[in-house]
């Protein structure tokens, strides 16, 4: 046995010039980000002020910053399949053998799933949860620090796959017995699952974190039927995490005892059954889809709501149609294999259960509809991405209903009918909602606006993108076209298949857009600057504070009489009242046990997946070494002072009352 | 909803310019695939009636109340009416029972492990899916093939499915229903031809580097006859279907030509099934009583006797 396990030089692929270049651009890229950082004298700032950061609006940024990242990898696979199929026509075999090809469909959607809508949603209810309630942080700062890390763990050892060694060729799902240690004997299933296990603890402590933080802090006269109605989605959401993410930990626990020590859960022989982990994983895999859409929900009925300048139409179905999504999304998951066999009994009634969940969905547009009716609708850049999801949403709603008809789904499972349902879901439900959010509260986290017109050029490239990217996916569906094909040899697909990939460029320029947004908006910083803290007449609290907050978030916390918490303080004459006196402000202090823990166990994984055993007890010792010595540290809190809760208040309540608003 | 209308005009023109080629699930020669369209047809359109308003809706809200217009009626505070909720609630309610109805009953009858009715008897054909081909066995013809399924058309097929490996889905679009094959187990399809013609066969589950290659010709021909006439031109083949044999083409490989056996050894498809509980006892499979508590009652004491043997030993 070897001192490095299994790893050795060749693991690299130093063969493969895509992989090799790629790698190269990377470096290149973080060689100049590294002399930036050293040129400005920056590498304090990075590390005291965020890396260490307990403070849920940078710890937020910094998921946001994570999310971009991977959506650019993500999006890299996204184009490379979409030219694959496109080349590969007639026969022919295109560029990318199925090798590499099977490693890219499995990267795409493990990083979209996991590393871009996680983080972004994560991100977005960072920022805004605890703003909304009027709370000063989370419940538990330091353990949302190192969720955050944790997070970026997992996504690192994804990265990392792409240099040294190889990632899953299983697909997303990794079924075993392919996912076996018989049918996949290299390493790229175990990156999968150490992967997604750092990751996945990361998004449950999250959870339990933030659920905690709604129960217990919430602003003095706040009842939970007042609380906002992303509040609400996100701890509807952060119920389902701790509710499903646990069967997913327990899934690859198993699956990892089958690869590493010669158990029998899902193998072929010795009694092992794969249609248990099939079960098990769609138990978390579908409520996982909820977990995307129910905050993106949330943003969308914000973003109505504030810029129809109105209160959101019927508040109560929404909650209640949120929380039937949540418990609805728990009983359907078998509708993911109605082909594996089970009684007419049986898939009748997981598709039934299934189409139930339509019927709260329906509610929530016809909500968003009554929202708009009436109101005075300023057609921002959030409004654009809200409209474009109700019209695709729907669209996407209606295909899933179909597929959720068992004798529909015996011949479009496993269809690109079924890639196209729920891109339609994800990209134009749960993406457009974050790109919304992100839209929306950009000002609240960074002090400037969004340049208006990159991002309205941004979504139309996205939205035109992504119809002629995925309405002929619908088509190849129905031409009996399956998922997961390295080449195709059927001249009626031709057609189709390079209008998807005509659009998927489309949707790159939309990102290219994206990107110049942010870069314009940068430079146009002092324009766009926002002093009031509320650019959009927000109703609720997160609008109350400066742009970006405070970083203890409320000098007086507010007490709550309105589910419009913020409209309503303006109405009755209480904004931006300064109170009599300030009290000093308990806060956390900044740590780098989050950082460190969340290092030696992603360090763990890493020796865990290439059989460096001596290097993985290092890592294991190392992670609750540090948690141990950050247990028995007491230097953890500090108070700030009046003098500076004065001083900066003054400045966010000048601006508000010398500056013509009051 | 323009967008969708275009989308279903293009599948309807698509359907008739390319009709007989097209070859896709819209495009049904079986009995099953056909009544699988007209249910994916006939839910679109029940689906239609409330998503065309809602986005029809969508738009004409967002224009008609779009905040230049300043001369609409505005009602900031108007947040709640219990008419339009009850309304809201009650539309995808009708649409979902209503579905509800129509998958209960085509569930039931569209089971893929039910015989056809009034079909009259099976022909019956043993798949299994090998690492990246397809293994068709006749019991009663008593040949095998690889990669090239053929039956007479109007006469009903029951496939009886498992896999030597990895998981794959048996799937013929133009026929209808698809089924997974899994190692260790037997599932179950029946399905019909109403046309003779070719049509294209799939694995619709990745199933690892060659899974693309998995692709087969599924051959109604027109009359009992021809179908004799090929056994019979199987029968010629030199090479039989030997457990020997079978572990040679078990060995991964990919885009395999098609390969006939003129003799397959009895019970080969039953020794795949239960190659991983040979460990375990034996069990009476084709005679699998109804009643599943029952079946184990009666596997017990064979158990029992196999690790005798084993001590024995």
């Amino acid at each position: 046995m070897s001192l490095l396990g299994k790893l050795s030089i060749e693991a690299v692929p130093y063969h493969e010039p895509i992989i090799m270049v790629t790698l190269a651009v990377v470096a290149v890229v973080g060689v100049v980000i590294a002399m930036l950082i050293t040129k400005h004298k920056q590498w304090g700032t990075l590390w005291f002020d965020w890396i260490t950061s307990v403070d849920h609006k940078r710890l937020g940024i910094m998921y946001i910053v994570l999310a971009m990242i991977m959506l650019l990898r993500g999006f890299a696979d996204a184009i490379m399949m979409r030219t694959q199929l496109a080349m590969a026509t007639n026969g022919a075999p295109g560029y990318l053998p199925p090798e590499h090809y099977d490693q890219i469909f499995t990267a795409h959607g493990v990083i979209m799933i996991i590393f871009m809508a996680m983080p972004f949603m994560i991100g977005l209810m960072n920022i805004i949860l605890p703003l909304q309630i009027g709370a000063r942080d989370v419940a538990f700062p330091f353990l949302n620090n190192l969720s955050f890390w944790l997070t970026a763990g997992g996504a690192i050892l994804v990265n990392v796959s792409l240099g040294l060694g190889e990632f899953a060729k299983t697909g997303w799902v990794a079924y075993p017995p392919l996912a076996g240690l018989e049918f996949s004997p290299g390493v790229g299933v175990d990156y999968y699952i150490w992967a997604l296990q750092i990751s996945g603890l990361g998004t449950l402590l999250t959870a339990v974190n933030f659920l905690v933080t709604v129960f217990k802090m919430r602003a003095p006269g706040m009842k939970l039927m007042q609380m906002p109605i992303f509040t609400w989605t996100c701890t509807w959401a952060n119920i389902l995490i701790a509710a499903s993410f646990p069967i997913l930990t327990a899934v690859l626990a198993m699956l990892t005892l089958d690869r590493y020590m010669d158990f029998h859960f899902f193998t072929n022989e010795a009694g092992g059954n794969s249609m248990m982990y099939i079960n098990l994983f769609w138990a978390w895999g579908h409520p996982e889809v909820y977990i995307l859409v129910l905050p993106a929900f949330g943003i969308f009925s914000e973003v109505i709501s504030t810029f129809t300048a109105k209160r959101l139409f019927g508040y109560k179905s929404m909650v209640y149609a949120s929380g039937a999504i949540a418990i609805l999304g728990f009983i359907v998951w078998l509708h993911h294999f109605f082909t594996m066999g089970s009684s007419a009994n049986v898939n009748a009634f997981f598709g039934i259960m299934t189409m139930v969940i339509a019927v709260p969905t329906g509610v929530k547009l016809f909500n968003w509809l009554f929202t708009m009716y009436r109101g005075r609708l300023i057609l921002s850049v959030p409004v654009l991405w809200t409209l474009g999801f109700m019209v695709t949403f729907t669209i996407g709603g209606m295909t899933g209903v179909l597929l959720a008809i068992p004798g529909a789904d015996y011949v479009l499972h496993n269809s690109l009918f079924l890639i196209a349902h729920f891109h339609n879901t994800i990209i134009g439900g749960a993406v457009f909602g974050y790109l919304a959010g992100f839209a929306f509260w950009f000002p609240k986290a960074m002090g400037f606006k969004l340049d208006e017109k990159t991002g309205k050029a941004a979504f139309w490239c996205w939205q035109i993108g992504f119809l002629l990217a995925f309405m002929p996916l619908y088509v190849l569906g129905f031409l009996g076209m399956t998922r997961r094909l390295n080449h195709t040899d059927n001249p009626d697909w031709n057609i189709w298949l390079y209008i998807a990939a005509f659009g998927a460029f489309v949707i790159a320029i939309g990102i290219f857009f994206q990107l110049l947004q942010l870069f314009v908006s940068f430079k146009n910083k002092e324009k766009l600057n926002d002093t009031t803290g509320d650019p959009w007449n927000g109703h609720t609290l997160e609008w109350s504070t400066a742009s970006p907050p405070q970083f203890y978030n409320f000098a007086k916390i507010p007490h709550i009489k309105d589910i419009d918490a913020w409209t309503d303080m303006k109405e009755r004459g209480e904004s931006y009242q300064r109170p009599e006196k300030y009290t000093p402000i308990h806060m956390p202090k900044n740590t780098s046990a989050g950082v460190f823990m969340s290092m030696s166990f992603t360090l763990m994984g890493f020796a865990l997946i290439w059989h460096i055993w001596w290097l993985a007890v290092v890592g294991l010792v190392a992670g609750i070494g540090v948690f141990i010595k950050r247990c028995y540290t007491s230097d953890v809190d500090y108070y700030v002072q009046v003098d500076e809760v004065e001083r900066v208040e003054a400045t966010h309540l000048s601006a508000n009352t010398v500056g013509g608003r009051s | 909803m323009s967008i969708r209308n275009l989308f279903t005009l293009i599948v309807a023109g698509a359907g008739l310019t390319l009709a007989g080629c097209s070859g896709g699930v819209l495009d049904p020669k079986g009995q099953v695939g056909m009544d699988e369209k007209n249910l994916i047809i006939l839910c679109t359109i029940l689906m239609l009636i409330v998503v065309v308003p809602v986005i029809f809706l969508t738009l004409y809200f967002a224009w008609k109340y779009r905040a230049s217009r300043d001369f609409e009626i505005y009602t900031p505070k108007w947040a709640h009416s219990t008419k339009i909720e009850a309304v809201v609630w009650s539309i995808p309610i009708l649409i979902v029972v209503s579905l509800s109805v129509i998958t209960w009953r085509s569930t039931h009858a569209l089971d893929p492990y039910a015989p056809l009715e009034g079909q009259g008897e099976h022909l019956t054909v043993e798949v299994v899916s090998l690492n990246w081909k397809w293994l068709f066995i006749y019991p009663e013809q008593g040949i095998a093939t690889v990669n090239e399924l053929v039956f007479p058309a109007n006469k009903p097929v029951a496939f009886k499915i498992t896999s030597e490996s990895t998981m794959n889905s048996f799937f013929i679009p133009q026929l209808g229903s698809q089924i997974y094959s899994m190692a260790g187990m037997e599932t179950k399809l029946h399905l019909i031809a109403d046309e003779p013609g070719t049509y294209k066969g799939i694995s619709s589950n990745y199933s690892g580097a060659g899974f693309t290659g998995m692709k087969f010709n599924a051959i109604a021909t027109p009359t009992e006859d021809d179908f004799e006439a090929w056994v019979a031109s199987v029968k010629q083949s030199q090479t039989s279907l030997t457990s020997g044999a079978y572990e040679q083409l078990a060995e991964p490989s990919e885009n395999n030509p098609v390969t006939y056996f003129s003799k397959v050894d009895d019970g080969l498809f039953h020794n795949i099934v239960m190659k991983y509980m040979k460990d375990h006892g034996s069990m009476d499979f084709y005679n699998k009583p109804e009643n599943a508590a029952m079946g184990e009652h009666h596997a017990m004491p064979e158990i029992q006797h196999s690790h005798h043997q084993e001590d024995a030993q």
